[in-house]
């Protein structure tokens, strides 16, 4: 026996409201090792996560860091046992620099007085030691990229003492080129000895980093396998309990691709120039691109909440000024945005509530007849809620997703904005999405697709229009390979070359 | 004409890079310059300067009272809470001071002790009311301050105390034209930079103030915090009281009726410290002071009548605070979501 693992739980149980969402579940992370937890939305990984955080406590098992028996009741006291957690949401203070949220709650002092110098250096050290060169500690949070801000958060857990570090979705907001400065910082805390649990949605990053898998499903550990014994297919099904079909639904029979339904011409404001597109019923167009490239911009461009500043906006056919959100949803337009929980719901009401709000905020678009089909288009999404009066906080990611969606169909609209649809939502409910896309755009919508996961784009889209900064670099059909959608995204390639 | 545009969009430009603060000295500066001009024009006749030093010595005197209330009230913003009680502890202190110091001199230490120990306290229970039992700060110190009000009311029905020659100084002398009461107000100020900037609590008042909840995970006694921020919030309301009691000569339960809370929220505001917490700094608060004060000058030298002067200073206040929300925005818009672009234009 050498040393003992820095985390060794057994028989954790966990019930909210005697409702079980941990059963007996064990988790045991070597010194130094990358390791996976996956499984569907509610399959009890953000629960675990929160217990060995400190945020919830167990109601039953043992917990040991580094052969130690601990409990924790507060975050606190987790970070003082050397157990770090990144969240999707940060712990960070944008107004303050890197250096002080690094050393936030724990300022050096001399004489009584902070020490700044020293705070500032000791940043630094740490940052050189991630092997980071392009983040000053004296850069305020607030206007860095979600991937140093993630870097100022590991670098906060490291001067914590962490041994252990756990990230939830660590790569949810990344773009490609900024995963690949996340892997080698998890190889860096590898090299280091500190060890990390990666809880992840993408199956690719689980098989390119982690050395074991702990998988869960409905609460129960259903097996934990060393990386290398172990397939992506199979991993998928121990995940979901049963085979996936083909990742993306074909194409519906009977989908026609009809007028056009949204055309922008030469559309520009300060963050995107020149952007003609054309969306037509029943067509999904895919916007690719890396983060910053202008995908979001142009999707509120469209929806008027940093409307185009130059070129014309025409739905179906009719030139349109949207200036605003408002004046998009009366020349009906929808938009779903890539922050449901900031800016997609009211998450304190219901979901009957949230359902309607677009009908109820809009004069023009209220009837009888839209209103009673709220119950139709809910359900024909498949949302799964302990009722209609249930807060939409307590649904699952894919159902909130769910209900964001059916707030905006109820309103009937003929071009539908996605943008990254499938978020933070497991792999079962994100198929079922896919469907649930291909759907619409059968039944005459215009849709515009928006994700940073390529494949996605791909697997859907049945065009794909690449961004590089702030411009459209060109135009793909629908199944084109990762490699030529990066060649324009990275700029490697644009339509003004000869092909 | 294209000279003078690109010349225009440098300027803009170089306005923008530059801090907060030096923003609203910049503007400070404005004022004395506009404000400066229009009493020229206006009382060319009469031969008036807004400058002379009558007009300095009552620009400078108004900073004081103000300055006092708008440091401690400050700490509070910062730390996202509010005090709207200031006006009533200060209008308390005073009656301590006079009352204490009875026309003695040998009591004036006594005096400010009382003060401080009294509007610590009330600061204390504002703090406590607002961390404990989490009352929204606006209704827990509106509260506070109606408890004092109704005290002040049925104890005081006039002036009380005596308020002896040697104290009464503090309220009238002057060195040159600087009057002591407002060197003692930059001290202060003085001393709250410093506080902010090198003191852990007063850091972490910018951390609570950023995000009450990631302050706390980041093993920061947010509580603590916030009660030092009303406890100091509160003491500078007692000095500000003690300078009521030197400058009127008695305790005067009447003082409250000035509505001294809103002028030092809005100087506070004004120099540039966000009313949502996080942000600013005492350095912003004095300019804001300051700027209050050289427009009720300009307003007194011009004769401006009171009702107008109501309106033109609400008008400021309302337009400055307009022009920083648009910078806010600005600022946000180029937040994370597309950082990475930006980072490259950089």
């Amino acid at each position: 026996m050498t040393a003992p693992p820095v985390l060794d739980a057994r028989g954790i149980d966990k019930a909210f409201l005697g409702v079980p969402v941990l059963s007996s579940v064990d988790l045991r992370i070597e010194q130094g090792e990358v390791h996976a937890l996956v499984g569907e939305n509610g399959a009890g990984k953000s629960t675990l996560m929160k217990i060995l955080a400190g945020v919830h406590t167990a109601d039953a098992g043992t917990i040991e860091l580094g052969g130690r028996a601990v409990s924790f009741t507060h975050p606190l006291q987790a970070q003082r046992a050397g157990v770090a957690t990144v969240f999707q949401e940060f712990n960070l203070l944008p107004e303050l620099t890197v250096a002080e949220n690094v050393h936030l709650g724990r300022e050096p002092r001399r004489r009584g007085r902070i020490d700044r110098r020293a705070m500032a250096a000791a940043t630094a050290d740490l940052l050189a030691d991630l092997g980071v060169d392009d983040l000053a500690p004296a850069a305020k949070v607030g206007s860095l990229s979600v991937a140093h801000q993630q870097i100022t958060e590991i670098a906060k857990a490291l001067s914590q003492g962490a041994d252990l570090i756990c990230m939830d979705e660590p790569t949810a907001a990344l773009a490609d080129a900024e995963v690949a400065l996340l892997y080698r910082l998890v190889e860096r805390l590898r090299e280091k000895g500190v060890a990390v649990l990666y809880v992840s949605h993408r199956l690719r990053e689980i098989f390119d980093l982690c050395d074991r898998i702990t998988v869960l499903k409905d609460g129960r550990l259903v097996q934990c396998v060393d990386t290398a014994d172990i397939t992506p297919d199979d991993l998928v099904t121990a995940m979901v309990g049963r085979r996936i079909e083909a990742a993306f639904p074909e194409r519906l029979p009977g989908t026609e691709t009809g007028d056009v339904r949204l055309k922008v011409t030469g559309g520009g404001n300060a963050r995107i120039d020149g952007v003609d597109l054309e969306v037509r019923a029943g067509e999904i167009v895919g916007l690719a691109g890396l983060q910053g490239s202008g995908r979001t911009e142009i999707a509120e461009a469209v929806f008027g909440i940093r409307p185009f500043t130059r070129g014309t906006v025409a739905v179906d056919g009719d030139v349109r000024r949207i200036t605003s959100p408002r004046k998009a949803i009366k020349a009906g337009l929808a938009l779903v945005t890539e922050d449901r929980k900031a800016e997609g719901l009211a998450l304190n009401q219901s979901v009957r509530a949230n359902a309607r709000m677009v009908l109820d905020a809009n004069a023009h678009l209220r009837s009888r007849r839209r209103l009673d089909r709220i119950p139709q288009i809910l359900s024909g999404l498949d949302l799964v809620s302990r009722g209609d009066d249930q807060e939409v906080r307590y649904l699952s990611g894919g159902n909130q997703q769910k209900v964001v969606v059916a707030k905006w169909l109820a309103a009937e609209p003929g071009v539908i904005v996605l943008d990254e649809p499938t978020r933070g939502i497991d792999v079962g409910a994100k198929h079922r999405l896919y469907t649930q896309i291909r759907a619409l755009a059968a039944e005459g919508l215009a849709v515009l697709l928006i994700a940073s996961e390529l494949i996605e784009v791909i697997g859907l889209a049945d065009r794909i229009v690449v961004l590089h900064e702030g411009r459209i670099a060109g135009e793909l059909p629908g199944g084109a390979t990762e490699q030529e959608v990066m060649a324009y995204a990275t700029g490697r390639r644009s339509t003004e070359d000869p092909a | 004409m294209t000279a003078i545009a690109t010349a225009w969009h440098r300027l803009t430009a170089r306005l923008a890079a530059l801090g907060t603060t030096a923003l609203i000295y910049l503007a400070l500066a404005g004022v004395l310059v506009l404000g400066g001009a229009a009493v020229a024009i206006d009382g060319a006749d009469k031969g008036a300067n807004l400058f002379a030093t009558a007009n300095l010595v009552d620009m400078l005197t108004r900073t004081s009272l103000t300055g006092f209330l708008a440091i401690g009230m400050t700490l509070v913003i910062l730390c996202r809470s509010l005090d709207l009680s200031v006006g009533y502890t200060a209008a308390l202190s005073s009656l301590v001071a006079a009352t204490t110091m009875d026309g003695r001199p040998e009591n004036i230490p006594v005096a400010i002790g009382a003060v401080l120990l009294v509007s610590g306290l009330i600061g204390a229970a504002n703090g406590a009311i607002v961390a404990f039992l989490r009352v929204n700060p606006f209704i827990a110190t509106l509260g506070t301050g109606l408890i004092i009000k109704g005290y002040l009311d049925t104890e005081y029905k006039g002036p009380a105390g005596d308020v002896p020659e040697l104290f009464q100084q503090f309220g009238y002398t002057r060195i040159g034209f600087i009057p002591v009461s407002a060197l003692v107000m930059l001290a202060l100020a003085g001393a709250a930079v410093w506080f902010l900037r090198s003191t852990r609590t007063g850091h972490h008042m910018y951390a609570v103030g950023g995000d009450a909840e990631v302050a706390r995970m980041s093993g920061i006694r947010t509580d603590r915090v916030l009660i030092a921020a009303h406890v100091l919030c509160a003491m500078c309301a007692g000095v500000a009281g003690l300078l009521l009691a030197a400058r009127f000569g008695t305790g005067s339960a009447e003082a409250y009726t000035n509505l001294y809370e809103l002028d030092a929220i809005a100087a506070v505001v004004l120099g540039g410290t966000l009313l949502l917490g996080g942000r600013g700094g005492v350095a912003g608060t004095v300019a804001g002071v300051a700027i209050l004060a050289v427009l009720d000058t300009v307003f007194n030298v011009m004769q401006i009548d009171p009702f107008a002067k109501d309106v033109l200073r609400g008008a400021v206040i309302i337009a400055a605070v307009a022009l920083y929300a648009r910078r806010q925005l600005d600022r946000t818009a180029a937040r994370p979501r597309f950082a990475a672009a930006e980072g490259k234009s950089r």
